[in-house]
């Protein structure tokens, strides 16, 4: 099994390494081509997060082994201004990008876990995971 | 330019080849609503089938390069969704709203019509 990936993330062509790894790691681990879609698409979005609001961060990819099943952990961080209402941040169609605010909240809808930390001023910190099924 | 732009009769085909970051997106926003100008183009197809990440962002772009191109006078048709591609969509709630998509780029060229008499004949 192969050990965890980190990527740098600044630029957008940063996005497209992260993606490309992590459906890259999403293949050697046993999922689907689907999942391997829904795997990069969500790393697509919270990377993308860092370039827009946080400027740098990194993206770090683990596979994951439990008994009957595997997945993948995407850690999503950065040290930039954080997010003052996480909640507010994760409602279908919020943006302070003039984006349409769908990147988080599609990104939470289709992974099986999420988790996301953030502390205004210290940075922001998102966790999520997908298990083979 | 990421984005090799052909121009077949009336129609102006965006060939995407390989993953695209958000700068060659944009830049193939601007540069199609530009050559729909130059060329009076008709139709835009995008072909998108070498792309197996459509997130937000380029979602919101075909979009704009879509309605772009319509107050130009020209029809966009996006073709060649992977059909992993279009459940990640449907998963993430993204819509190519008002953007019509054909399967394959020989389905999207018979969507924009023959090329007027006198015009290269489209297909092979």
């Amino acid at each position: 099994m192969a050990d965890e990936v980190r990527v740098p993330i600044a630029t957008d062509g940063d996005i497209v390494t992260a993606r490309q790894k992590g459906r890259e790691l999403a293949a050697a681990g046993g999922f689907s081509r689907t999942d391997q879609t829904l795997i990069a698409t969500a790393i697509s979005e919270v990377a993308r997060n860092i370039v827009v609001h946080a400027e740098r961060g990194e993206i770090i990819l683990s596979p994951l082994e439990q008994p009957g099943r595997r997945g993948l952990m995407v850690v999503a961080r950065d040290e930039g201004p954080g997010i003052a209402d996480p909640e507010l941040a994760m409602r279908d169609g919020y943006s302070t990008a003039n984006s349409l605010g769908m990147g988080l909240p599609g990104a939470r809808r289709i992974m099986d876990e999420f988790d996301l930390v953030s502390t205004p001023g210290h940075g922001t910190t998102i966790t999520m995971k997908k298990w083979t099924r | 330019m990421a984005v090799p732009i052909l121009k077949q009769g009336d129609v102006l085909i965006a060939s995407i080849q390989a993953a695209l970051s958000d700068r060659d997106l944009t830049e193939l926003r601007d540069e199609l609503a530009d050559r729909v100008g130059r060329f009076r183009a008709r139709g835009v197809v995008i072909d998108v089938t070498a792309l197996d990440v459509l997130d937000s962002f380029a979602a919101r772009t075909i979009r704009a390069i879509a309605y772009t191109a319509k107050l130009r006078g020209a029809m966009t048709v996006v073709v060649g969704i992977q059909p992993e591609v279009a459940f990640s969509m449907v998963q993430l709630g993204l819509t190519l709203e008002g953007v019509t998509t054909a399967l394959d780029l020989e389905e999207g060229l018979a969507l924009l019509g023959p090329a007027p008499q006198g015009g290269p004949r489209r297909g092979g």
